[in-house]
């Protein structure tokens, strides 16, 4: 299976029965594809709206009905409709139960770098949008990424880019590992199939301990 | 009072160094008329302000005014989508100034309602407080972010009467009535220009003591037909 399905399958596994969640762009997106059964979820776009549905096929779209990329969406049945300053009101006032976010770096303090790719010096992009919103004010925030890049290992000691939010992650979900953010730092808990402890300990900078008992990588 | 105005008369106000709001998120919600309004009046050296950047990839919305060239300075959220405005910021060409879209929306709700400002606990603890005041209730460390101010709000509504009473519709209301508190100037862009009386009391969506200007956009119908065809074009709707 590739790393991105992987990812969103298993970050689908941390949302439970009715909640809200906010998917943010990217691989998160896809997490709704792969919802457990019995796992139903109200999904916040945050230009928004609560409780989108699928792309409409030519014929059924709605000029004034879109998602936060700009991509024609559908409203389901009990949707709601509201402006921006209500969206960010849902967002920060803890009224999202959970977010999904793409990260370019996590560390072992809980620290996620999403939103400040250097141009030159001191100028940055693409911005925030609205994942230091999220990253504040969701109750439960997971981090995905791929666990590493060409560069090396994207579990860092320590964030080398501008971070989005201090402390602010709850779990880390990697295509080799599941990652729990404690108040003691990272704790690994479970292991994509076919690697060990110690393929996860080469692969990342940050320090972490072992769950008593990891368990094999959920999907 | 007649607030009704052909879009010209509006844009012949807009000068050289204006600072100015656009409503719309990616295109969705926009006052793409008075922008193609604006862009052929040449006004330069703008200052706009917007939740996010143009719908990526096609010479749409803002994404007009990069293209020539009329951009000084962009405040939003997120600028990625617009790739010839990156460019220019890498070039030196534009500044960005970056707030969190909460934040954002929020200090244009505080211009336009009175406020000094708001606290936000968003941001804390990374490059959004530097050089911000910050304050410390019952234990929690907020930001103080001032109010944001425009020249200009051009918005994009459904529905308008000469009063300025706005209704809007569906997801495209996004930052639309916020910016249209937190300008000297509000130009409200609709589908319809409507009697007075025709949009019930409780469909307003903003009170026309918010809005200068009413002024007609595209109708319903060519607003239908320019999103589909954007939509097919960007292979977003199949």
């Amino acid at each position: 299976m590739e790393a991105r399905e992987m990812i969103a399958r298993r970050a689908a596994k941390e949302l439970s029965n009715g909640q809200v969640v906010n998917l943010g762009f990217g691989m998160p997106t896809a997490v709704a594809n792969y919802l457990p059964d019995g796992v139903e979820v109200t999904l916040q776009s945050e230009n928004g709206c609560l409780q989108f549905g699928p792309t409409p096929k030519l014929g059924e779209e709605d000029p004034d009905v879109a998602n936060a990329g700009g991509q024609p969406i559908s409203l389901l049945p009990g949707a709601a409709t509201f402006d921006l300053a209500t969206s960010f009101c849902i967002i920060r006032g803890g009224h999202v139960d959970a977010t999904v976010l793409g990260a370019l770096e996590v560390d072992q303090e809980g620290n996620i770098s999403n939103w400040a790719m250097p141009l030159a010096p001191e100028k940055f992009a693409p911005g925030m949008g609205g994942a230091m919103d999220l990253v504040a004010g969701a109750r439960k925030v997971i981090a995905t990424l791929q666990h590493t890049s060409k560069s090396g290992t994207k579990i860092l000691k320590k964030c080398h880019l501008p971070i989005t939010g201090k402390g602010v992650v709850d779990v880390i979900v990697t295509e080799k590992a599941v990652f729990e953010v404690t108040p003691a730092g990272l704790m690994l808990t479970e292991i994509a199939e076919g690697l060990t402890v110690e393929d996860i300990r080469s692969a990342t900078e940050a320090d972490f301990t072992v769950a008593k008992k990891v368990i094999p990588y959920q999907l | 009072m007649d607030k009704v105005m052909e879009l010209d008369q509006v844009i012949e106000k807009v000068h050289d160094g204006a600072t100015i709001m656009f409503g719309g998120f990616l295109g969705v919600g926009a006052p793409l008329k008075a922008i193609d309004k604006l862009v052929e009046k040449g006004v330069k050296n703008l200052t706009i302000i917007s939740a996010v950047n143009a719908y990526p990839g096609q010479d749409f919305d803002i994404g007009l005014l990069y293209k020539n060239k009329q951009v000084k300075k962009l405040i939003t959220a997120h600028s990625g989508t617009c790739r010839m405005a990156v460019e220019q910021f890498k070039n030196g060409d534009i500044e960005i100034e970056y707030f969190p879209m909460g934040s954002l929306v929020e200090k244009i709700r505080a211009a336009g309602s009175g406020l000094g400002g708001v606290l936000t606990a968003t941001g804390v603890g990374t490059l959004m407080e530097e050089g911000k005041e910050k304050i410390t209730i019952q234990g929690k460390e907020y930001i103080v972010e001032l109010p944001l101010k425009a020249d200009f709000a051009f918005i994009k509504g459904y529905k308008g009467d000469k009063f300025g009473n706005i209704q809007y519709r569906g997801i495209a209301i996004n930052t639309n009535p916020i910016m249209a508190m937190g300008a000297d100037y509000t130009v409200a862009e609709v589908n319809e220009i409507v009697e007075v009386g025709d949009i019930e009391a409780e469909r307003v969506g903003t009170p026309g003591v918010f809005v200068k200007a009413v002024v007609q956009g595209n109708t319903f119908e060519e607003h239908k037909s320019i999103y589909t065809d954007l939509w097919v074009r960007s292979g977003q709707l199949k």
